[in-house]
């Protein structure tokens, strides 16, 4: 893939947060440009509705959802954790990232699996590990790890090594 | 074929017994023994690394067939040996187990390889430390992932436990309480 020049990247974000500004008047917490891929943070309440214009806008047509994923800064209070989309807009060969970040008190966010449906598994893959819970998901349960874990392995308090060993101790390994 | 090839060839060895013209007597035990070590198929459950080094075993240069398991039987019904090579993860583990309980007695595990062993460097909340936590192992093959002459080396090992095992040890006592150990009926 070619990697945009500094300009370049920045020609595409201001485009971009011209249309987003434009279109939303609040909402849109902050934006920057992180080597040639350009990041908008936006808010929870607005993620939705933003996820969907940079799809169906003609000028962004930003039609595939690369990846995503959920993101755990346990330090960061009051917002502990963020949801982060990556989008390809294939015809131009451009990439952006979109943002949000949402409390650990209240791990909700509107599903995009209505918009894009390769969302679907990408968000159970989250679930599963971070235990976000995203609203309107038709089929939201663990996709990767065993049904009956009680818990969300990929957030930081949870420690690396399996709990059940029993023969390695701290003489031996350091624990 | 050559007077060379003739003499470096080996036969299984017969089992002590009484031998005269005509006739050879030993005990049950010991001719089933013979026939079964030397006619292990092997049900190769292989999920990683380990797998790898198995198909190199199995080829001509290694060459399982020379210790009569060239015969594979991918159905666990006709296996003899549950050879495991690789990482187990968590939610494999029940199909391990399941794959084991259809297997018809007498049958034997062989682990190879440290994932399957101990769960190797995976000491993770996703990964099975050791399969013998959800099914009995019989020999254990160290290595990470062990060589092919290991890997052969493990089945010796399981030959001779082939080999020398007693009609009764599938009846006992002991054996059943391994079996309840694991769950298995």
């Amino acid at each position: 893939m070619a990697v945009l020049t500094e300009e370049k990247t920045q020609a595409l974000h201001d485009q971009v947060l011209h249309l987003l500004k434009e279109k939303f008047t609040t909402g849109i917490v902050s934006s920057s440009c992180e080597y040639d891929f350009p990041v908008f943070i936006v808010e929870k309440e607005i993620i939705h509705d933003v996820l969907q214009y940079v799809k169906e806008e003609p000028s962004l047509n930003y039609h595939f959802l690369t990846t995503m994923c959920v993101l755990h800064y346990p330090e960061n209070h009051g917002n502990e954790f963020a949801v982060m989309y990556q989008f390809h807009n294939m015809p131009a060969n451009h990439r952006i990232r979109i943002k949000t970040f949402i409390p650990d008190q209240k791990l909700e966010i509107p599903t995009a699996s209505d918009i894009f449906e390769c969302a679907n598994w990408m968000e159970r893959q989250e679930y599963d590990f971070f235990g976000v819970n995203f609203i309107g998901h038709p089929n939201l349960i663990r996709i990767l790890n065993m049904e009956d874990i009680t818990f969300f392995p990929m957030r930081k308090e949870f420690p690396l090594e399996d709990q059940t060993r029993d023969d390695k101790n701290d003489t031996m390994f350091g624990r | 074929m050559s007077e060379i090839a003739r003499t470096k060839m080996q036969m299984a060895q017969a089992p002590a017994g009484l031998e005269g013209p005509g006739f050879f007597l030993t005990s049950m035990e010991k001719a089933v023994g013979l026939a079964r070590k030397n006619s292990i198929w092997p049900l190769p459950f292989a999920t990683s690394c380990c797998g790898i080094e198995f198909m190199a075993t199995m080829a001509s240069h290694y060459d399982l067939g020379r210790f009569g398991s060239e015969r594979l039987s991918f159905s666990p019904r006709q296996a003899d040996l549950l050879m495991v090579m690789g990482t187990i993860a968590k939610k494999m583990g029940p199909v391990l187990r399941q794959v084991y309980e259809q297997m018809a007695e007498p049958r034997w595990v062989l682990s190879v390889g440290a994932c399957a062993s101990s769960g190797g460097i995976f000491d993770t909340y996703s990964v099975l430390q050791g399969i013998d936590r959800i099914i009995p192992v019989d020999v254990y093959v160290p290595g990470c992932p062990p060589r092919p002459e290991q890997i052969i080396d493990g089945l010796m090992r399981v030959q001779d436990l082939v080999g020398h095992e007693s009609f009764r040890r599938r009846n006992s006592q002991e054996y059943k309480e391994l079996m309840n150990k694991y769950g298995i009926e």
